[in-house]
């Protein structure tokens, strides 16, 4: 396959970015997204330029960190994919594709198509966690009896990777999905009852103090959500929000 | 913005079925009735409490908007080189300022046309009311110049409206965490049939007043 991309170039935060052209020649139909990126860069380190910063790690879907806005949808067409199991059989001989970094002020970027996520790490920070006693004593999870339905919404929330899909994808940044699946693997669980209603508090004020959009509901972020993440999520998160602050003394 | 606009969607069934009068009881004794009503909507003091009620959720609902938008603006100051919105969301959920504001273009024309004359304007009296039914007949008559400007004007404005309820009705009761298995996708359907009905019934009046007066 002979493609062109379209690669966003930033030298750093400050600098204002352009879309440049690279040509890539002879890309098996086999090889992923990502090794199709190494093979990219590999051919700008041969003419003595500068490689593409990607963020990416495991390369088996479960890390969250590869990040590309492909052909204007987050982690590229496909559905349930991250970017790292997006196969180039996925796209045509001649194809032009244009691949940029998430964009959202709370997603600042650092170099090309890496962008820094700790805003995601510091809504965890305020809340996203139950406060266990590890002194020896602690009660075993399987000693308590919960709802098969509960559990598998709870472990459904909990397979969120945090990659920034959502963010990536909302028309308005909005880190909603993100969240409510955070908020939601422990309102849904015995675990997390002690702590949820100020978690929710917590964690939705630290998202808001973040600069993330609001939600509208267009769903654009469960759709492209590589892990299936529900929208029903949202509206658990909203309602536990709104009775939080309604109950708060 | 929840809140308010499932409050202004049942406004919106109460003002249908005053509307409705103009097609269902015709000639003399419609004028009447339509008069009679239109004294009863804007003296009787609950109908007024409801009537202020409303206007601040037209408020409320328009600055919240713009609030939110100019918001959500900032949370991504620069925007993408291709992005594909259609392969992930209606574009009516896409395009609910746009929509809003063909809405509120048409409410501040709407409310001058017939709210400002029924108030202040100079209005022609029958049996001793304000005869807002011969104003209205009139706006939408083929003898008035622009008779087929409004009918078309509100027609448009009505399909705005029904692409607005179209997200809208589903989207307020999610952001209200109602949300249920069982239950959304019945919410979902009654807010299409809703958003599909409300908007047909009324823009059928003014072409219904348009084509009995031919």
């Amino acid at each position: 396959m002979d493609l062109t991309l379209k690669v966003w170039r930033q030298n750093g935060p400050q600098d204002a970015g352009r879309m440049e052209t690279y040509p890539v020649s002879d890309v098996s139909p086999d090889m992923s997204f990502l090794e199709m990126m190494d093979m990219m860069n590999d051919q700008i380190i041969r003419s003595g330029g500068d490689p593409v910063a990607f963020d990416h790690d495991c390369r088996e879907g479960i890390c969250g960190m590869c990040s590309m806005f492909i052909n204007g949808e987050a982690h590229g067409p496909n559905r349930g994919t991250t970017t790292c199991q997006l196969h180039m059989r996925s796209f045509k001989d001649g194809d032009t594709i244009t691949i940029e970094p998430w964009r959202a002020s709370a997603f600042p970027v650092v170099k090309d198509l890496a962008v820094d996520r700790s805003s995601f790490d510091r809504v965890i920070q305020s809340g996203g966690y139950i406060s266990v006693n590890t002194s020896g004593e602690t009660l075993d999870a399987n000693a308590i009896p919960v709802p098969k339905g509960q559990a598998d919404d709870a472990f459904s929330a909990a397979t969120c990777i945090g990659c920034g899909a959502c963010v990536a994808t909302c028309k308005n940044a909005s880190a909603m999905l993100f969240v409510s699946a955070k908020v939601s693997q422990f309102a849904l669980l015995p675990q997390g009852q002690p702590e949820r209603a100020t978690r929710v508090q917590r964690m939705v004020e630290q998202m808001d103090k973040e600069g993330f959009g609001n939600c509208t509901n267009t769903g654009a972020c469960a759709v492209e959500c590589p892990k299936g993440i529900d929208l029903s999520n949202i509206a658990r998160m909203n309602r536990d929000y709104l009775s939080a602050s309604a109950l708060e003394e | 913005m929840a809140l308010t606009g499932l409050f202004l969607c049942l406004f919106l069934v109460g003002h249908l079925a005053g509307n409705l009068q103009l097609i269902f009881i015709t000639g003399e004794e419609g004028q009447q009735a339509f008069n009679e009503y239109a004294q009863f909507m804007t003296t009787f003091p609950l109908v007024k409490i409801l009537s202020y009620l409303t206007y601040a959720s037209v408020l409320f609902h328009v600055v919240d908007g713009i609030v939110l938008t100019m918001q959500n603006r900032k949370a991504r100051p620069v925007g993408y080189v291709k992005e594909n919105g259609a392969a992930n969301a209606k574009w009516a959920s896409r395009n609910m300022g746009i929509l809003g504001t063909i809405i509120l273009v048409f409410l501040v024309s709407h409310m001058q046309s017939f709210w400002y004359t029924m108030h202040f304007g100079d209005i022609p009296m029958h049996n001793g009311l304000k005869d807002l039914h011969t104003v209205v007949l009139q706006f939408f008559s083929p003898e008035n110049s622009l008779g087929l400007v409004a009918v078309v004007g509100y027609v448009l404005a009505q399909m705005a409206v029904a692409f607005h309820l179209s997200h809208g009705v589903q989207s307020g009761f999610q952001s209200l965490g109602v949300r249920h298995a069982k239950y959304t996708p019945i919410i979902e359907l009654s807010g299409m049939g809703f958003a599909l009905l409300v908007p047909t019934l009324f823009a059928i009046i003014p072409i219904f007043l348009y084509i009995t007066q031919l």
